[in-house]
């Protein structure tokens, strides 16, 4: 299973990054292979209009199962990660990536419905 | 001939000084008043005036068809991250369009034909000389800019430029701004006598010049003694056409949706003042 | 460290001049960022001393390079926007109207217009004489606020609080429900909505508190101008309660707010009360921060 994180930083000590379009970092954790990737995601913060579906393209193309965020994508953003049969969680901010992850296995997190 | 009401910053009293101005002037001659703040139209809130019908408005957007060897063009020539490729379908996200038309004419298959889009509504309402338009963007639509235009449109091609146009600006000195007064005769910039409003006032001033249109000036919230904006006007030789007083009873007239000119002539005094400006810069007089 | 921002919706409530005197109270604890960029006016009460500027691009603009221009019009027929006309025999860029889609440039067939990074204005760090440090920016004419933006300047803000230690960031965030407002919430720990009892203050709180809900942010309100109209005060009140909004102050319509703006002054330097009145908002606000 891939799960993904918008992270301010790169490794399990990193905090959630709470924006979804901007945030800063995009982590994935390939949890067969217990293996931690990160894709730096500066270069959306350049973009004057659109970062949400922009980074919502970049995580499509990643194929995750699952998704933890803090405030949650916008609308447009969602249209593009619907096409991917992937769960959302958000109200992560303020957790580090690893206290996300322990959070996502115990159900704490919030399914985002949209 | 077109007037705009406009201010630097919100709050000011845009919508009080067109929806007060229209209906007084409509008493004695024609008069079309467009809210044109489409983002937040709010003078509909002080008139009373019945709907006579509503239009819906469109903007051209790209609508994907399956006939695509998925290139990939599309998205790349895409300035506003509006056209994403998928796996297996290109989609469309209608609220970052701007109908620029590159996705869809430099398509090699033909796959992206431009269809009309809603982006919002114009109501348009009559009462006895006065004709009232409202266009009111659908939320979640990010551009104000194509609805303004149409809206302009709509009044161009439905009423003789004799008739006196009084446009209610939406704040600022943005594109949705600039798009409103960039075909207007006369700009009335709307401010108040705080280092807030001076400071916008000028700003508001910049616009117009950059546009080469031709400003005048109300002080709404007007204090005996504070000359702020008396001095700068002087100083810069811009008429200042008429000053509201600082009234609670103003305020509290306002906050229930109620016009001012009947409850208190010194507005209607000032109005009228309005009025003769108005009028003296038609004629090509100058304002002594 | 914690973002607090305070919106309105509306313009004219006083949101300024109470974000500007919870900077006041808490002094040098706190950074502030001023995302209403399009109507800035927080540096006329802070009076900020610049320490450093950086320019600021959004967008791009297209120019046209007239040693490799052949006429063709080619640019002008694609445009929708009439941004390009012929003037004088040569074909010419007309920058207000232009979106910014970069369709001239592909198919100019000389390769004479190049697109460039629009420069839109300046983004400041400075001290204020508050002792508070403050990310301010200051826009060109024409140009619009825009999420980015508002993520530069808040991400400078942030930047300062957690170099120098400072607990709390104060955002003035932007008007209305578009991208900048967005941008602004992003993050927040708490938002603060001022609003007034007009019906059209009233209107526009309810718009904005649409995006706070949907980011499932933690909000407070102060109604200013309270005694203005005491049934929508009211009115405000029960919808604030049915939300489960922090309802933390009424304020009455006061001269002082705009006397205290012609000094140059916050609010809560000016009247006692007010800063009273403030500063108890502000330990119920950080009570409701995790």
């Amino acid at each position: 299973m891939k799960i993904i994180f918008t992270s301010k930083g790169k490794d399990w000590d990193s905090k959630i990054d709470p924006r979804f379009g901007r945030t800063e970092f995009i982590l994935t954790y390939d949890t067969e292979k217990d293996l931690l990737e990160n894709y730096d995601n500066s270069s959306v913060a350049e973009e004057a209009h659109g970062a949400g579906p922009r980074t919502a393209k970049i995580i499509y193309d990643l194929t995750p199962d699952v998704l933890i965020t803090g405030n949650g994508p916008g609308n447009n953003a969602i249209s593009v990660l619907n096409e991917l049969k992937m769960e959302i969680y958000t109200g992560a901010e303020n957790l580090s990536i690893k206290e996300a992850l322990e959070a996502y296995k115990k159900g704490t997190l919030n399914k985002f419905n949209n | 001939m077109k007037v705009a009401i406009a201010s630097g910053k919100g709050g000011t009293g845009k919508t009080t000084i067109s929806t007060n101005l229209s209906a007084y002037l409509a008493e004695k001659r024609s008069v079309v008043l467009a809210d044109l703040d489409v983002e937040e139209p709010n003078a509909k809130l002080f008139l009373d005036i019945e709907l006579a019908k509503s239009e819906i408005k469109y903007k051209m957007i790209p609508e994907w068809n399956e006939n695509c060897s998925l290139c990939g063009l599309c998205q790349e020539v895409c300035n506003f991250n509006a056209v994403i490729k998928l796996n297996t379908q290109i989609m469309v996200l209608p609220e970052l369009c701007h109908s620029c038309y590159a996705c869809s004419e430099l398509c090699p298959e033909n796959s992206l034909k431009m269809i009309p889009q809603k982006i919002g509504i114009m109501n348009i309402y009559k009462s006895d000389g006065l004709d009232f338009i409202e266009s009111k963007m659908d939320i979640g639509q990010e551009q104000a800019v194509p609805l303004i235009t149409k809206t302009k449109d709509y009044i161009k091609n439905n009423f003789d430029n004799k008739v006196l146009a009084i446009f209610d600006s939406p704040p600022g000195t943005s594109c949705p701004v600039i798009e409103v007064i960039k075909d207007c005769d006369l700009i009335l910039l709307v401010t108040e006598p705080t280092p807030f409003g001076l400071h916008d006032l000028k700003l508001a001033i910049e616009t117009a010049k950059q546009l080469h249109k031709p400003c005048a000036v109300i002080i709404n919230r007007a204090e005996q003694g504070n000359l702020l904006i008396n001095k700068f006007c002087a100083a810069e030789n811009i008429d200042i056409i008429a000053e509201i007083p600082n009234d609670r009873q103003i305020a509290t007239l306002y906050s229930g949706g109620q016009l001012l000119y009947n409850e208190l002539p010194e507005v209607k005094k000032q109005l009228q003042n309005i009025e003769d400006y108005i009028d003296l810069f038609n004629y090509g007089g100058s304002y002594a | 460290m914690h973002e607090i921002v305070f919106i309105s919706g509306k313009g004219g409530t006083g949101k300024t001049s109470i974000t500007a005197s919870f900077a006041y109270l808490l002094a040098d604890k706190c950074v502030v960022a001023d995302c209403d960029v399009d109507a800035a006016n927080m540096h006329l009460l802070l009076d900020p001393v610049k320490l450093s500027e950086e320019d600021f691009y959004s967008g791009v603009v297209p120019g046209i390079d007239y040693n490799r221009c052949n006429n063709c019009g080619a640019c002008a027929d694609v445009c929708r926007f009439n941004a390009i006309n012929e003037q004088d025999g040569k074909y010419a860029i007309n920058i207000i109207d232009c979106e910014g889609c970069g369709y001239c440039a592909r198919v100019c067939p000389s390769g004479a217009i190049i697109m460039e990074e629009n420069n839109v204005g300046k983004y400041f760090v400075s001290n204020t004489r508050l002792k508070n440090t403050m990310v301010h920016a200051h826009l060109k004419i024409g140009a619009e606020n825009s999420g980015k933006l508002v993520a530069k300047v808040k991400k400078e803000a942030v930047h300062a609080a957690k170099n120098n230690g400072k607990e709390f960031v104060l955002v003035d965030g932007s008007p209305g429900i578009g991208c900048p407002v967005i941008s602004s919430l992003s993050g927040a720990d708490f938002v603060v909505i001022v609003t007034e009892p007009t019906v059209s203050g009233f209107h526009d709180l309810k718009r904005v508190y649409e995006l706070v809900k949907k980011f499932g942010l933690k909000a407070g309100c102060i109604i200013n101008k309270s005694d203005l109209n005491l049934n929508i005060t009211n009115e405000i009140s029960c919808y604030l309660d049915e939300e489960k909004i922090v309802h933390l102050s009424d304020i009455k319509y006061d001269q002082s707010f705009s006397k205290a703006i012609i000094e140059g002054k916050t609010i809560a330097e000016y009247n006692p009360g007010i800063a009273e009145q403030l500063s108890e908002n502000w330990t119920e606000i950080i009570s409701h921060l995790n």
